[in-house]
């Protein structure tokens, strides 16, 4: 089940500012499951599922967006230059195929620089295989996004693919809200919009709600590869990890305390988290307001933002698990 | 442009307003509001809000900035000149003999460096930074200077407006006083909206105005009004010109501090093709602006950005297109005066 909707979620696009597309399928998965779905003005899917009255009111928010480019100029000859749209170089997906969200593909390349560290992104191209300006400006507008196309590979229980950050979050609430019935507290499930440029859409999200408790479901990176740096003690495999801090937030204590005693009451390996760089939605719920009591529920991953993010299904599952521990207590 | 619209420019532009020292150009926009019979309040932050109220309409916000980069003085040599921290982002390789003034009394000073005869190859190939740099003020010594200019004394930039060529203006701070500009014409005119209009305080330091006004307004809408980057001339190639001077006013799909939402670009563009307004779009996402502020305040509203292709921006001598500034009004008029045909769309 985890591996259908993994790669249900993965095949569709959905850049950050561009997530209409994969707002639409997500509402599609959870519908049957929840008992209110609205979008908001920065794109954000929020999705209720009421609990009982005593209970306390939980933002659980996995971002829905991905990174991607975005076409800033269309040259004579029909090539795209692009910008990127979240945070990855020049050289990051050099040679690979990316798609439109209206279809059309293209490939990336960038312009011939003799000192490859000194390639910009201004220097970098997708090729649609269009002759001329006109015919590329048949399919592609200034302002369109594009991301690396869908390619996964299941090489058991790991599984790789583009967009595990932070699709597999997604498919990890999708199986939650299906396995909670009815939950104890209410739970609101935020497919966040707009991360990837600042953790911007859980900011407006956690405003409008105001949940006495915010819970991101996202990625981490993992020590367990040749050569990794930082030092970090997170594995894939080993289970959830529950963050304790990253660059932008601080866990809240009783909500990163809470999330190891779900993992404990619910018989789930889990791993403590700490992340010398990036940052997560909860950072942002945190401040929101008069400030909200928020912490991660992380996914190992491997090699983040590369066209080959590596994840476990069975960390996704005990996610989901523990997750669903929380919520019950 | 009308001369009584240039000569209104030209006293936005007259006026100071480093950010954080808004005081004079605040008092004017204050007057020209009244002027335009709209109700202003001023906030802690410094800024000032205008409004043309419609109950129960949709309460759009616009917004312009109406501080501009400048320098704040952190004290004096022994010598007598000025040290300074920049306000807001500018180069350092613009501001070399140029004049400033400082304080309420405007006190000439000029930002010297030594003379080309004893210059050394090594200084002429190395740019000079912001803390190699002092203000001479002529004073003799570090009390005189202190006397006149004490620490916490802000500067701008001596470079009153002029009309260049046959269409242009050259001039200090048309960041953003071509967006307050387009404000008060707003206010100007009767349109079916609940019109609130946000001159903002320290917009250069951060957006930090913008961010406490919104919260104030909480806006179904804010769209910002703005100068930007014009990288046009010499042999750039398209893609890394941003925007022309002379086509129209930008309309931005992203840049630093928010991606704009799209059905409210898509409306905005097609309100410029429908009434002829030239238009472009801005083909880069450097920068930001109060936009960013404005879409995330408490629980978010659509927003959206239109700018003036101002060269050599942040320095003491931009340049706009009249024609451009004109379009910048023209499509934020149109577009509230038919707001009722886009409104549907952008909210559905």
């Amino acid at each position: 089940m985890m591996l259908d909707t993994l790669r249900t979620v993965l095949a569709v696009p959905g850049v950050s500012g561009s997530e209409q597309i994969i707002a639409e399928t997500l509402a599609e998965l959870v519908r049957p499951y929840v008992d209110d779905i609205r979008t908001d003005a920065l794109g954000n899917l929020i999705c209720v599922k009421k609990g009982a009255a005593d209970g306390k009111r939980v933002m659980v928010c996995a971002h829905m967006d991905q990174i991607g480019y975005v076409v800033t100029d269309i040259d004579k000859d029909g090539f795209l230059y692009v910008h990127n749209v979240g945070g990855f170089g020049p050289q990051a997906f050099l040679g690979k195929v990316v798609t439109f969200a209206n279809g059309t593909q293209g490939v990336v390349y960038a312009k011939s620089v003799k000192d490859g560290a000194k390639l910009g992104m201004g220097d970098v191209y997708i090729d649609i295989g269009a002759s001329s300006k006109q015919e590329a400006e048949e399919k592609i507008s200034i302002g369109d996004t594009a991301n690396v196309a869908f390619q996964m590979v299941v090489h058991g229980d790991r599984v790789s693919a583009p967009t595990m950050d932070d699709r597999a979050a997604c498919a990890v609430v999708i199986e939650l809200l299906k396995a909670l019935q009815p939950p104890h507290h209410t739970v609101i499930a935020v497919f966040s919009a707009q991360e990837e440029v600042g953790t911007r859409g859980a900011q407006t999200a956690a405003a409008a709600e105001n949940p006495d408790i915010g819970i991101a479901v996202d990625v981490t990176a993992t020590g367990d590869t040749p050569g990794a740096e930082p030092r970090m003690a997170v594995k894939l495999g080993a289970g959830p990890a529950v963050k304790i801090m990253d660059r932008h937030s601080i866990s809240t204590p009783s909500v990163r305390d809470g999330l190891i005693a779900a993992a404990k009451a619910a018989g789930v390996p889990y791993q403590r988290e700490v992340l010398t760089f990036g940052g997560t939605d909860a950072g942002a719920i945190q401040r929101t307001l008069g400030g909200i009591p928020a912490g991660t529920l992380s996914i190992p991953c491997r090699y983040v933002h590369t066209p080959v993010e590596t994840v476990s299904l069975r960390d996704m599952e005990q996610s989901a698990t523990l997750l669903a521990e929380y919520l019950k207590a | 442009m009308r001369l009584e619209r240039l000569t209104l420019l030209e006293e936005l532009l007259n006026a100071r307003g480093v950010s954080g020292d808004e005081g004079e150009i605040r008092k004017l926009i204050g007057e020209l509001c009244a002027k335009r019979g709209a109700r202003t309040i001023t906030d802690a932050l410094g800024n000032i809000i205008a409004y043309k109220e419609k109950p129960g309409a949709k309460r759009v916000m616009l917004d312009a900035h109406m501080d501009e980069v400048g320098f704040l003085i952190t004290g004096a040599d022994a010598n007598g000149t000025l040290k300074y921290q920049p306000v807001g982002g500018i180069d350092p390789r613009v501001v070399i003999s140029k004049r400033v003034e400082i304080g309420k009394d405007r006190v000439p000073g000029v930002i010297g460096v030594k003379p080309i005869h004893i210059s050394t190859k090594d200084d002429m190939e190395n740019a000079l930074k912001h803390k190699d740099l002092r203000i001479d003020i002529g004073a003799k010594d570090a009390a005189e200077a202190e006397r006149f200019c004490p620490a916490g004394s802000y500067a701008s930039f001596v470079s009153p407006p002029t009309r260049f060529g046959e269409e242009r203006i050259v001039s200090r701070a048309l960041d953003d006083r071509v967006g307050c500009l387009a404000l008060l014409a707003a206010l100007e005119s009767d349109l079916p909206v609940d019109l609130i209009c946000a001159f903002t305080a320290q917009e250069e330091v951060g957006l930090r105005g913008a961010l406490v006004a919104a919260k104030r307004i909480r806006p179904d809408i804010g769209i910002a009004l703005e100068g930007t980057t014009c990288n046009d001339l010499g042999d750039v190639s398209s893609e890394k010109q941003v925007v022309a001077l002379g086509k129209g006013v930008a309309i931005s799909f992203m840049d630093n501090s928010s991606i704009a939402h799209p059905k409210l670009r898509a409306a905005l563009t097609d309100c410029a093709e429908v009434n002829g307004i030239a238009h472009q779009i801005k083909r880069g996402v450097a920068g930001g602006n109060d936009a960013g502020a404005i879409q995330r305040a408490y629980s978010g509203c659509p927003t959206a950005t239109l700018s003036v292709p101002c060269r050599y921006i942040h320095s003491a001598n931009s340049v706009a297109n009249l024609s451009d500034i004109e379009s910048q009004s023209e499509l934020v008029i149109a577009f509230l005066r038919d707001f009722a045909q886009y409104e549907g769309r952008i909210f559905e």
